[in-house]
């Protein structure tokens, strides 16, 4: 029964990863994607800062006397994963956004049937470039 | 405490699948890393549910926002076959859960993570670095290779951003156009919380030594001062303040300072990033040098943040106005 | 120590390096050169790593001297420093390359940070074969991701934005894939090291964790590494990417991969539990073929070379995963071989079809109109390129289509070494469908410019005949890359 309760923690963090990847493989939206991603990511960090939990721990800053302390090897790694989480978002978002510009749409399938379509035609279709500064020029 | 969390985490990510407003759905996400954070607080890890909140609730919500703002608001009536979906997550789940039956039970200050490696970090580096926040002493000097790597991720964020989104140099400026409207208890408001908000990220940054912070949250948290300056104080006003290819050079020396760090000791004879080469007390050569490549990623995550602020908003003013769609 | 016992970290840091300089000096040209010198420099180091290596063993380099495990260990082995020399001299020539096809394919405002940005890709993936160190090779191979995806979404036609898309979300989910596999990896051992690991790991075989973690681990780098089913990603990617682009993630990327999958199944696990308990050589030969077969034939129909080559490149890495899967250290050894030469194919062949591009204007079939009398080098790079592909005797392909064949049959799989064949019969059509389009079409009245010779400039052509040269000479010299590989498969299957 002890087993179940210490265990537990890991399966409903499971349930949560597989949440996110279900969001992420499932999703037509392309930012719903992104948000899955994240959510994703965010319980698989979970699941590394549980196993660096020690009951009755401290947080891991050291204080005179006290010699229980909280893994502080996960936290560093979740640190800098949380960072790597958070660049990729980044840059998934912005592509998204050049999608919407270039094929008006962020919903995949749609996007397919305009990818495919194109095959059939001869001139590939060159995306725009649409830097602000042109931007400017094009309202002017 | 852990249960009702872990309850409110799931009811949340449930409410993620199924609602159809992505407007809601990234609220949700937010609260999502608001808990999570919560979370990682119960269990002992400050720093990361600092960085967290930061991160996933601050600056992630905020960038997914920016998006939704150009690509609207509601997503499609999913036509999907969720079958396959389906199969892959469950296959996926339960190898998770045959992985967790010999795992060692939460909590189990015997388990073998506990046993190997991290005894060093605990038992030993307040001693050998001399400062009493672990985290700070594994991730900045024992792992601070892998935080170098870290910070050129960021770097790396910042430039792809750039390339694939552009950004105005010396765009048009709205002084009196918020994003928000104009809002003058608002106002009033930000121009007070402004010069707190910067001595609290000087204050994260120096303090990462004894506390929770250092140079990735004070960098955040400065960012956020000028993005806060920016949605109420007009569009573009915090671009005059920190043009934009400043921001880019800073970024640059951002992560030019901790590789140079790691250069130093190794013309002086010693591994890349062996602070000892610093000085010739150990204890303060750790100090100078866990200083150094804070700093260094202070400054980067600074202006890449804010670069990719700059661009998603730029981005944002352009297409509204010329697509004249109502904002949000 | 002097500055020859840094040169583990100097081979990796000078690119990294070079990319915040290139953004600091903000110039087109200046950051051409600098990536260029660094690339060099690279180079030379890892020629330099080679010798020591040969004469005396791995190479272990503590960072921030602290010793492993608790600090973040570089460690250099045969196997390393075979993918260093590819990454660091394909870089070296793909930078070369770039500068005319640059200019030509991405707008001003973007080169200097496309540049640094490919100089992380570098740094990245040369990371990745040197760490000694489970979590800092997530990093590094998050670093060259996200390099990558950035230099995909460079391609002038649209579709490049949903290819990098779908790049990203496959390879993001990969990621987490690997992480999740290191977390429970940690969870038993307490440990990041990987040699630590491999001391730690064999008593715990039995233990689900890291079995689970072990799956995990697999999936996550079969992911990246496109192995069928997991490739669709690939072919758009490969295909819409810029053409210096298409070159170097084609010649590099996909092989960091089967490395990293080396390294964990045959490092940090071991040959007998990653290959014999685990049912993963079964998977990895039934995965291969179909990759072989499927890919092959898609290639035949593709109109554009790009994505023909793409598809080919998945075919590739179906006879790669087979080799793995027969599980023998013939096998091993033929997958290394294989994992060289068809860098060095891929390299020749997509940069050639750069040249073409950048001169002609595209790389489909209509395009080709005419090539050989327009630009001869470049058509007869593709040529050889093209019998490299196929496995002539002559030329790289043939010693690595050799070796897996051998390898088949050594393991009493002689289906396979007919698949392996039936897959050269195959690859003769797709490369026919290319040299036929480039020789035998009569120039007819639709093209665009007058038939006269105008060949691509020399930062073109000496980058391409370099690679095509290769091609020959390890097809007739051996002895450096069989008895290279063999060494490195030597010591892979008997222990790290």
């Amino acid at each position: 029964m002890s087993n179940v309760a210490g265990l537990f923690n890991y399966w409903v963090v499971i349930f949560l990863m597989m949440a996110g990847f279900f969001v992420v493989i499932s999703q037509g939206n392309l930012v719903k994607k992104i948000i899955g991603l994240s959510l994703f990511q965010a319980s698989a960090f979970i699941l590394y800062i549980s196993i660096g939990h020690v009951s009755g721990g401290e947080v891991p800053i050291y204080v005179e006397g006290s010699n229980l302390y909280s893994n502080p090897l996960p936290h560093v790694l979740i640190l800098t994963a949380i960072v790597v989480s958070v660049s990729t978002t980044a840059v998934g978002l912005a592509i998204i956004i050049r999608i919407k510009e270039t094929y008006n749409t962020v919903e995949e399938d749609e996007i397919q049937v305009i990818d495919n379509r194109k095959d059939d035609e001869d001139e590939p279709v060159v995306v725009e470039e649409k830097h602000s500064s042109e931007y400017k020029e094009d309202r002017s | 405490m852990d249960i009702s969390l872990l309850a409110m985490l799931c009811v949340t990510a449930i409410a993620a699948i199924r609602i159809r407003d992505l407007f809601a759905v990234t609220m949700l996400f937010g609260i999502y890393s608001f808990l999570t954070a919560t979370f990682f607080l119960s269990l002992d890890a400050i720093d990361v549910a600092f960085t967290e909140a930061a991160v996933g609730a601050g600056i992630t919500t905020v960038l997914m926002l920016a998006t939704l703002r150009l690509t609207g608001r509601y997503e499609r009536k999913p036509k999907h076959n969720i079958f396959i979906p389906l199969i892959v997550v469950s296959i996926t789940g339960a190898a998770l859960v045959y992985g967790t039956l010999d795992a060692p039970l939460l909590g189990d200050p015997n388990a073998p993570a506990q046993q190997h490696v991290s005894p060093r970090y605990i038992e030993e580096s307040p001693k050998e670095i001399g400062i009493p926040n672990m985290v700070t002493s594994v991730l900045a000097s024992y792992r601070g290779y892998d935080t170098l790597g870290e910070t050129f991720v960021i770097f790396c964020a910042g430039l792809a951003v750039i390339i694939i989104l552009g950004i105005q140099d010396s765009g048009e400026v709205h002084p009196g156009r918020s994003a928000i409207g104009d809002q003058l208890v608002l106002r009033v408001v930000v121009k007070v919380l402004l010069p707190f908000i910067l001595l609290f990220a000087l204050y994260v940054q120096l303090h990462g030594d004894y506390g929770a912070g250092g140079g990735f949250q004070a960098g955040i948290i400065f960012a956020s001062g000028f993005i806060l300056y920016d949605l109420v104080f007009g569009e573009g006003d915090a671009r005059l303040i920190i043009p934009p290819t400043f921001l880019k050079r800073m970024a640059a020396l951002g992560v030019l300072l901790y590789a140079s760090v790691g250069l130093y000791s190794l013309f002086n004879g010693k591994a890349f990033l062996d602070y000892s080469a610093l000085s010739d007390n150990p204890t303060s050569a750790q100090h100078i040098g866990i200083f150094l490549v804070e700093l260094g990623v202070g400054i980067t995550v600074f202006s890449v943040a804010l670069t990719i602020f700059f661009a998603f908003s730029g981005r944002a003013q352009i297409t509204v106005k010329t697509d004249r769609r109502p904002p949000l | 120590m002097s500055l020859v016992d840094h040169l583990p970290i100097l081979i990796i840091i000078i690119p990294l390096i070079a990319a915040p300089l290139c953004v600091l000096f903000d110039s087109a040209k200046a950051s051409w050169l600098l990536a260029l010198a660094a690339c060099i420099s690279s180079f030379i180091g890892s020629i330099k790593l080679l010798n020591t290596i040969t004469l005396s063993g791995p190479i272990s380099y503590s960072l921030g001297g602290w010793q492993p495990p608790w600090g973040i260990e570089y460690r250099l082995d045969l196997l390393s420093i075979i993918l260093l020399l590819l990454l660091t001299s394909i870089a070296s020539l793909v930078v070369l390359f770039a500068r005319y096809s640059v200019e030509q394919e991405i707008s001003k405002n973007r080169i200097v940070p496309f540049y640094a940005t490919l100089l992380l890709a570098i740094a990245g993936l040369s990371g990745i074969c040197i760490s000694g160190d489970v979590f800092n090779l997530f990093v590094f191979l998050e670093i060259s991701s996200i390099a990558s995806y950035t230099l995909i979404s460079l391609g002038k036609d649209r579709r490049a934005l949903n290819a990098a898309f779908k790049y990203l979300v496959m390879g993001t989910i990969g990621a987490t894939f690997i992480l999740i596999g290191i977390g429970f990896l940690y969870m038993q051992t307490g440990t990041l090291n990987m040699q630590d690991l491999s001391e730690r790991l064999p008593s715990l075989y039995d233990n689900r964790t890291i079995r689970a973690g072990f799956a995990f681990l697999t999936v996550g780098v079969c992911l990246k590494l496109a192995l069928f089913p997991l490739h669709l990603w690939l072919p758009n990617a490969y295909a819409y990417a810029p053409s210096v682009v298409s070159a170097f993630l084609a010649a590099t990327a996909t092989k960091v991969a089967v490395y990293m999958l080396l390294r964990f199944l045959l490092t940090v696990f071991d040959f007998n539990f990653s290959l014999n308990t685990m049912p993963l050589d079964v998977i990895l030969i039934a995965l291969g073929s179909v990759a072989i077969v499927s890919s092959s034939l898609v290639a035949i129909f593709q109109v554009n070379l790009k994505r023909l080559l793409a598809y080919s490149s998945i075919a590739q890495l179906g006879y790669i995963s087979l080799s793995i899967g027969l599980a023998s250290k013939l096998g091993i050894a033929s997958a290394i071989i294989h994992l060289f030469n068809h860098a060095l194919m891929k390299g020749a062949l997509f940069l050639a079809l750069g040249a073409m591009i950048y001169k002609v204007g595209g790389a489909e079939l209509k395009h080709c109109q005419g090539m050989l009398k327009r630009m001869p080098l470049t058509s007869l790079a593709i040529i050889i390129g093209g019998l490299s592909l196929i496995g002539i005797p002559g030329t790289a392909g043939f010693i690595s289509k050799w070796s897996m064949i051998n390898a088949s049959l050594e393991a009493g799989l002689w289906p396979l070494a007919l698949l392996i064949l039936f897959g050269s019969l195959l690859a003769i059509i797709y490369v026919w469908k290319m040299v036929e389009a480039i020789t035998l079409q009569p120039s007819t009245s639709t093209a665009t410019a007058p038939l006269t010779r105008d060949e691509a400039p020399l930062t073109m052509l000496v980058p391409i005949w370099a690679l095509v040269i290769a091609n020959i000479y390890y097809g007739i010299n051996t002895e450096l890359t069989v008895s290279l590989a063999q060494r490195a498969a030597n010591i892979l299957v008997g222990g790290y």
